[in-house]
């Protein structure tokens, strides 16, 4: 059987699942072994280059492109897992959600402590080539189907692991107290 | 300290318990309730002032900031939407320049949804500075503020008088009776005392004794039975007991109540006596909503022509010892408080929360006394029971549902009205007799009650078949049972106490799911979904709010799942109401950008 | 004997003091059942409802039914369990719970059932309705984006002569913790203390004190909630 193809992003993350999925520390040769990656900052494949048989995304969508990013995930990948708080459920960026995001924009660009009378024409990035913010960050789910979550802020490296490995093995996968965090 | 809320204060005698009758004078001169005056009501009631704005702020009537000089309460129930509310709403919006919600940038107008005013049988109706206006047209609405916008009062804008007692000196409103069928129990011929007149000759067990034989069950849709709560209070130890009547009719679709506390009041209050003197009370209180605040002089004077009699007061009757007097408390709009320990809660002039039981009301009650709480029509059956005995009342109805049941009947129907018929009658009699053709489906109970469909109109109103507090609301052919799924949804959101943490969220949470139905966003496991969540509830809350608030949903998905499936989309999994191009505008909006296409 | 009544907890053959509610009933007989506005010694509230458990037949709150003898009562069956999990899962979405930025993570007992009842994600969408912070007490912070109004600080803490410092505000699913500003000034540290350790969440704060045990010695960090109750309590 040919090795599973495996597909990571980070859409309105901080890299920090990213960083714990290198938590497993020698694992990861094992892991190299296990799987094949394909799009993903990990081996730095910027597009899709075939099917792939897991994505895993980090972060939720914050912008246009996250949505964008997202959808060509669900298209390319059969299984895909939501992994970290911010996937899940915003995150940390979600703490806008609550603020109408003109006052977002606003206090970014124009009264905020650092621009208040710095940007007399009042200027906001507007430009074709910028992702467009959306109303709220929404978790993945909420945009896409997604198969499988991996809570934690970043996921336990034990949790990457041992998710990856039952989906790989087809063994059912353990989920022991320690590793299953909100934070 | 400003004198006039001191004044009131003391009225009460400086008695925290009497908090929602100084909430009710303070607002009865000024409309709200500032920040400085729940201070000085904390301070001379020597309570928090946190304490003063939470009783404040549960209910819907009573605000802490000014509602316009002229206050317009538009009823939002299912049948007010049926009878054309939205164009009504909408055109009181643009003739007085304001949303609902809100205040007219002058301050003249104050516009606002309302859970159901009883007033079904002549909607779309509305409540303006205390005054019903019943049938409301687009045209009224109109006039109306002109009228006002010219400086007329509301009381000029009464241009008609009900029938019947509405149009008496004391009532004088627009309101309409439609008393369809008078029956042999609370509408038949009466004069008051015939019930009064038996307790000369009967011991307060007797009286228990007679109630019991009688088989009489709680008519607000509990269906508990009357003389067993009596004897259970009766033989509670205790200090002192009251007697509570339920007048908060709040379950959308019943006003039956209204029209026995307009034309029974006596039959009621005889009631409400033969009850003090069956468990030993010194007090009774009947717990009026606030919808029916333009009945107060009317009961006022009925008391006071009591007192006259000697059939309130001391040594009631010429009976030694009987010392029992009744005073009106009204709510102030809170559907919960038709629960009956919440309506203790309000009694008590706290926010409208039920109560965790046991203990139950009978042993620990109002002011933590021994206390019943019967509905009106119950109380107002009770004095006819005495009057004519319990075999006279068991003669009519069925086996185990014995006298006449009051039926409210409103919806797509020829004569919306109150009916009193006997027990046993089908739903397809029902309709016969209201003139109801091409029905759909008729929701059996209100919100809180049974959607039924044509395959169960064979079944018959009684407690062994089909039980009902009154509340029959015709659905005609041609209206979506999801639409009205969706009021009864936001009915229950809106009237949630918010104590129990299911009954606070889930129930928003259902609705939502409903929305995506609607919104053709549903798949099949949606379905499935908001089942299994809407059985939750029921077993999840602690009063029957909570547990029948998914009622609406499970009922109408088990009689017309038919109607759910045609908006749910073929061959998909899963889907979302995520949508990019809403979801960017606002930011697109912010940087001068269009959107994506 | 007759202060001892006998009744059983999932067949298990359970003896209590006569009146205890059977929350407290159940931990002497060294079983949990998940609470969060429970707090030992303080009027039930009954609120939260994730103490839900099937009595003689009946779904009742176990914190406010007194214990009585002959009671059958079902805990931890799976029904009971999926009604906690949903009830969970409900407070989750109807908050705004950024764990990873709350001082109470590790010990939050929200977090904890979530964990208990292996919640990797709410089911329900989650609802960003803004909620109102308040920094004006002298000793407290009330973020209400946290609070799952269970009361407890309205029964908890009251001023020295008796009157409420907390209460709700508002009804239903717009229904809030309100802190009376004049009567949470004259609080003690002691007291201000008590109103953060009580709290179940993150939600009344102490000023000046913030994040305060390292992530992996906190009280849920190792072992699953109700652990000094019952072992091995993860389903």
């Amino acid at each position: 059987m040919s090795k599973p193809i495996v597909a990571t992003t980070s859409l309105a993350g901080c890299f920090g699942c990213h960083m714990s999925i290198l938590d497993v520390d020698e694992r990861i040769l094992d892991l190299f072994d296990l799987v094949e990656f394909n799009k993903s900052p990990i081996d730095d494949i910027k597009e899709f280059t075939k099917m792939c048989d897991i994505g895993i995304i980090e972060g939720g969508c914050c912008n246009s492109e996250n949505v964008h990013v997202l959808k060509d995930f669900r298209k390319n990948c059969k299984i895909l897992i939501s992994l970290g708080e911010c996937a899940i459920m915003g995150g940390l960026p979600a703490m806008r959600n609550n603020i109408p995001i003109e006052e977002c924009l606003r206090e970014a660009y124009l009264d905020g402590p650092s621009t208040k009378g710095h940007n007399p024409d009042g200027i906001m990035p507007n430009d074709e080539e910028l992702p467009i913010l959306l109303n709220k960050v929404y978790p993945c789910h909420e945009v896409v189907k997604i198969d499988y979550y991996l809570p934690g802020c970043p996921p336990r490296a034990d949790l990457i692991w041992n998710a990856l490995v039952a989906l790989v093995t087809g063994d059912e996968m353990k989920l022991p107290y320690e590793v299953v965090k909100f934070d | 300290m400003s004198s006039n809320v001191q004044s009131i204060v003391e009225k009460y005698g400086n008695n925290a318990n009497r908090l929602m009758d100084i909430l009710h004078d303070i607002h009865s001169e000024k409309g709200f309730v500032s920040n400085g005056e729940m201070k000085e009501i904390a301070l001379l009631l020597n309570i928090s002032k946190v304490d003063v704005e939470q009783t404040l702020t549960f209910y819907h009537f009573f605000s802490e900031n000014p509602r316009g000089k002229y206050t317009i309460y538009l009823n939002n129930s299912l049948v007010a939407e049926m009878m054309g509310r939205e164009e009504v709403a909408k055109t009181f919006e643009k003739a007085t320049g304001t949303k609902f919600g809100t205040v007219s940038d002058d301050g003249l107008f104050g516009l606002y949804d309302t859970s159901c005013i009883g007033m079904n049988d002549q909607e779309p109706a509305a409540i303006i500075n205390g005054i019903v206006f019943p049938r409301v047209t687009t045209y009224r609405v109109k006039e109306l503020i002109r009228s006002f916008r010219q400086g007329h009062t509301v009381e000029d804008m009464i241009n008609s008088y009900g029938g019947g007692q509405n149009q008496s000196e004391l009532v004088q409103a627009m309101v309409t009776n439609n008393l369809n069928r008078r029956g042999a129990v609370i509408f038949s011929d009466y004069t008051p005392g015939e019930g009064l007149e038996k307790l000369k000759s009967l011991k307060p067990q007797d009286i228990i004794e007679e109630v019991k034989n009688s088989n009489i069950r709680g008519r607000g849709g509990a269906g508990f039975p009357t003389g067993l709560k009596w004897d259970f209070c009766s033989k509670a130890e205790g200090d002192e007991r009251f007697v509570l009547c339920n007048a908060d009719e709040g379950e959308p679709g019943t006003f039956k109540d209204r029209v026995i506390l307009t034309e029974r009041p006596s039959l009621m209050f005889e009631g409400m006596i033969i009850a003090g003197y069956a468990i030993n009370a010194k007090l009774g209180l009947l717990y009026l909503r606030e919808e029916y605040y333009y009945l107060k002089k009317h009961l006022e004077f009925v008391l006071s022509d009591f007192r006259q009699k000697g059939w309130l007061g001391n040594n009631i009757l010429g009976i030694e010892g009987f010392n029992y007097d009744i005073r009106i408390q009204f709510g102030a709009g809170a559907y919960v408080c038709g629960e009956e320990s919440a309506l203790i809660e309000s009694c008590e002039g706290k926010r409208g929360e039920p109560r965790n039981r046991p203990p139950f009301p009978v042993q620990v009650g109002y002011l933590n006394q021994q206390t019943i709480i019967n509905n009106v029509e119950s109380l107002s059956s009770v004095t006819k029971i005495i009057a004519n005995g319990a075999d006279w009342f068991k003669s009519m109805g069925t086996k185990e549902s014995s006298g006449t049941k009051l039926l409210s009947i409103s919806g797509d129907l020829k004569y919306p009205g109150t009916f009193e018929v006997e027990w046993g009658i089908t739903i397809n009699e029902m309709l016969e007799m209201a003139g109801a053709t091409d029905v759909k489906a008729v929701q059996v109970g209100g919100p809180s009650g049974r959607l039924i469909g044509p395959n169960e109109f064979h079944r018959t109103i009684c407690y062994e078949d089909l039980p009902t507090g009154g509340a029959m609301i015709v659905i005609g052919e041609g209206r979506s049972i999801l639409d009205v799924v969706m009021n009864f949804m936001d009915f229950f959101i809106e009237e949630s106490c918010g104590s129990c943490a299911p009954c606070r969220y889930l129930t928003v949470i259902l609705r939502n799911k409903m929305k995506k139905i609607i919104d053709g966003k549903g798949v099949a496991s949606d379905l499935d979904e908001i089942v299994h969540w809407g059985k939750q509830m029921k077993i999840a809350n602690r009063c029957g709010l909570g547990q029948s608030a998914a009622n609406p949903i499970l009922t109408s998905i088990e009689n017309f799942r038919h109607e759910y499936e045609a908006k749910i989309e073929k061959g998909k999994d899963f889907d979302t109401e995520f949508d990019l191009n809403s979801a960017i505008i606002e930011s697109a909006r912010a940087v001068g950008r269009f959107p994506e296409a | 004997m007759s202060d001892k009544v006998k009744f059983k907890i999932d067949g298990k053959e359970c003896v209590a003091d006569k009146g205890v509610n059977l929350v407290d009933a159940a931990k002497q007989n060294g079983i949990y059942i998940p609470t969060l506005c429970h707090l030992e010694g303080v009027k039930p509230a009954g609120s939260c409802r994730v103490c839900n458990v099937k009595i003689n037949g009946r779904f009742m709150t176990a914190c406010t039914t007194p214990v009585a003898d002959g009671m059958e009562v079902e805990n931890n069956t799976q029904d009971i369990q999926e009604l906690r999990k949903i009830i969970v899962e409900t407070l989750f979405v109807s908050g705004n719970h950024y764990c990873p930025a709350c001082e109470k993570s590790g010990c939050c007992e929200l977090q904890a059932l979530g964990y208990k009842f292996t919640m990797l994600v709410p089911r329900f969408p989650y609802a960003f309705e803004p909620k109102e912070v308040d920094a004006e007490s002298t000793k407290l912070f009330i973020d209400r984006n946290r609070c799952i109004l269970c009361k407890r600080c309205v029964r908890s803490i009251k001023s020295k002569d008796g009157k409420s410092i907390f209460a709700i505000k508002g009804r239903g699913h717009n229904a809030m913790i309100n802190i009376d500003h004049e009567l949470a000034a004259q609080m003690t540290d002691e007291e201000a203390t008590m109103a953060m350790d009580n709290c179940p969440v993150g939600s009344i704060l102490k000023k000046e004190r913030g994040y305060y045990t390292p992530i992996g010695s906190r009280k849920y960090d190792k072992e699953p909630i109700g652990s000094d109750i019952e072992e091995s309590v993860i389903i």
